[in-house]
């Protein structure tokens, strides 16, 4: 089969401005970091971004001028840091479009896009203000494709006109990026954990691209096809990224760096110290190896390494960091 | 504030959040004090709850206390692995989940919950927060929620600028008419007390304050007038309930403190 193995510099740079893209993970896993950083070096801007729970990944997109429009559910690294600073700056300053959704329904707006569904029902939303009210007017999303004509669509099921649900839109996005454990130069990928909603953003998507810690080969990937997750034909470029979700965990492989996202929430509410992080963790480093080496290196990566059988550090310090 | 040394205002907390818990029950569990709260219920009187992140995990054993749902330590004992999809559509709409955990910025009298942002105009926000995440999804569709929240006058105004997660509505039926075919807020867990809905109007009112408190100073930092007629005191942990809270569930104090 061809492989579809291909740099990472390369693979970020198909990837043009104004792209609708959404990337994987949740919160404080399995995001495609590495990905991130190099879209930041590359100096793409006005991205349409779509996800559920997304956390720094976006954050830092946001912070470094890359992004246009958001919709989203939430935007946070949860106990590592309750809102995304430079998230609710930007909103604040006025510097973003966003739109407001639940995870949920984010979720099936992927699942609709997955389906080849034009909208997915739900219960959720009811009596909300998701519902009564609109982040983005009716005149910026007529002028703009990449976004749905409107927010949803409420309605009475036309089986039993006592049942009430909500319609969201499906999402299709130029591009999905994914980070898992490991993937064959096919595109046979296999996540392991939970899977967030990958597997659905990444077959709403026209061009899926996966970052992988690990290229295994294919044969092997074959001898448990059950545990494979996405249909290799739909992936049209694997990425050999080990630690590419750092300072976020990936489970069996490694944790979360408490000690980086401290450094990360501490700089980035203070825009010269952003600034600062940006120009030494993203800007003045030239490759994925070199910020493994500015993040502390091979000492502070083996101290990350996930553990058996817990498949994450048990004895990682997490809080009171020097 | 407290009037007794042997335990913190976090500790009496999670200990009355996982009271709330029942065995055999499924829990939809977030970050910060509920999680607390469930892995209490777990080691003590509510072994068969079945924990659920909805991240994608159910049937939690947790070892150690994970940071957010989305945490590898969420796997640890876990029944299934799968994603948002499943847990939100099969388990969640579809009616399996017994009580879910909510908190946010404000908390009105018919316990509606605001996790978007502060101001009259969420489009030109005072300040923005991290938006509802899986918050709407849960205050729609779990049989019931527990609301978590710090206790401040602000914090508890007469109407949020912003209904993330819907709960009572309007109180008396109001919730059923937007559409909700089940749930709303059975309690609300504070700094300062534990607070409950009257059936018929589903107004909130008080009913415990914690010890070294009195009704009146809970009444004074609540926003809207509150009911504290018949409120008794929070029944304080037992030593048992702060051995394993301290040794077992947070011995780092990630979130004790």
């Amino acid at each position: 089969m061809t492989s579809k193995l291909t740099g990472l510099s390369e693979a970020v740079a198909l990837i043009p401005d104004r792209a609708t893209v959404s990337f994987g993970g949740f919160t404080t896993q399995r995001h495609p970091m590495a990905f991130v950083y190099e879209l930041i070096r590359q100096g793409r801007k006005d991205l349409y971004l779509f996800g559920h729970s997304p956390g720094g990944d976006w954050d830092i997109l946001i912070g470094a001028g890359c992004v246009k429009r958001v919709e989203l559910a939430y935007e946070a690294d949860e106990a590592f840091g309750t809102v995304g600073p430079r998230w609710r700056m930007a909103v604040e300053r006025g510097e973003i479009e966003w739109e407001d959704y639940s995870n949920f329904t984010m979720v099936l707006r992927f699942a609709a896009g997955a389906m080849g569904l034009p909208f997915m029902p739900t219960r959720s939303l009811l009596g909300s203000d998701l519902l009564g009210q609109q982040g983005l007017s009716e005149a910026q999303r007529l002028a703009d494709p990449r976004t749905a004509a409107s927010k949803f669509h409420a309605m009475n099921s036309p089986f039993d006109p006592r049942d009430r649900v909500v319609l969201v839109p499906a999402i299709h996005t130029d591009f999905a990026v994914i980070h898992v454990q490991k993937a064959a130069p096919s595109g046979i990928v296999r996540i392991e954990g939970q899977t967030f909603a990958d597997v659905l953003q990444a077959l709403s998507a026209e061009t899926v691209i996966v970052t992988a810690e690990e290229i295994v080969e294919d044969s092997v990937l074959r001898q448990e096809p059950e545990r494979n997750l996405l249909p290799f034909f739909a992936v049209k470029h694997v990425c050999h990224v080990p630690f590419g979700s750092h300072p976020y965990a990936v489970f069996n492989c490694y944790d979360y760096d408490p000690r980086q996202l401290k450094t990360y929430h501490d700089s980035a509410s203070n825009d010269t110290a952003f600034r600062a992080y940006l120009d030494r963790f993203v800007y003045c480093v030239r490759s994925h190896e070199e910020y493994l080496e500015a993040v502390g290196g091979s000492q502070r990566l083996t101290s990350l390494r996930a553990e058996a059988p817990y498949g994450y550090s048990a004895n990682l310090r997490r809080r009171r960091l020097e | 504030m407290m009037a007794d040394a042997r335990y913190t205002l976090a500790e009496l907390m999670a200990v009355s959040a996982a009271r709330e818990i029942m065995d055999g029950e499924t829990v939809f569990a977030g970050t910060g004090l509920p999680m607390l709260g469930v892995m209490l219920a777990q080691l003590t009187h509510a072994p068969n709850c079945c924990i659920i992140f909805e991240a994608g995990t159910m049937g939690s054993q947790l070892a150690h206390l994970p940071m957010s749902v989305g945490d590898p330590r969420s796997l640890r004992g876990a029944a299934m692995a799968a994603g948002l999809f499943e847990v939100f559509s099969y388990v969640l709409q579809a009616g399996r989940v017994d009580v879910g955990f909510l908190s946010g910025a404000q908390v009105d009298r018919f316990g509606n919950i605001n996790s978007t942002s502060i101001g009259p105009d969420p489009r030109h926000p005072a300040v923005r927060f991290s938006g509802s995440g899986g918050a709407c999804d849960i205050a729609c569709l779990a049989k019931r929620t527990i609301i978590i929240a710090k206790h401040e006058r602000r914090r508890f105004p007469d109407k949020v600028d912003y209904i993330t997660s819907p709960g009572w509505m309007e109180g008396g039926d109001s919730r059923a008419r937007a559409g909700l075919i089940r749930g709303g807020p059975s309690v609300v867990v504070t700094t300062m007390g534990v607070m409950r809905f009257h059936p018929g109007t589903r107004a909130i009112y008080l009913a415990s304050y914690h010890p070294g408190l009195s009704p009146r100073e809970v009444a004074e930092n609540t926003g809207f007038a509150l009911d504290v007629e018949g409120a008794t005191e929070t029944p304080r942990p037992s030593d048992e309930e702060l051995r394993i809270l301290r040794e077992q569930v947070d011995p780092e104090r990630v979130f004790l403190n």
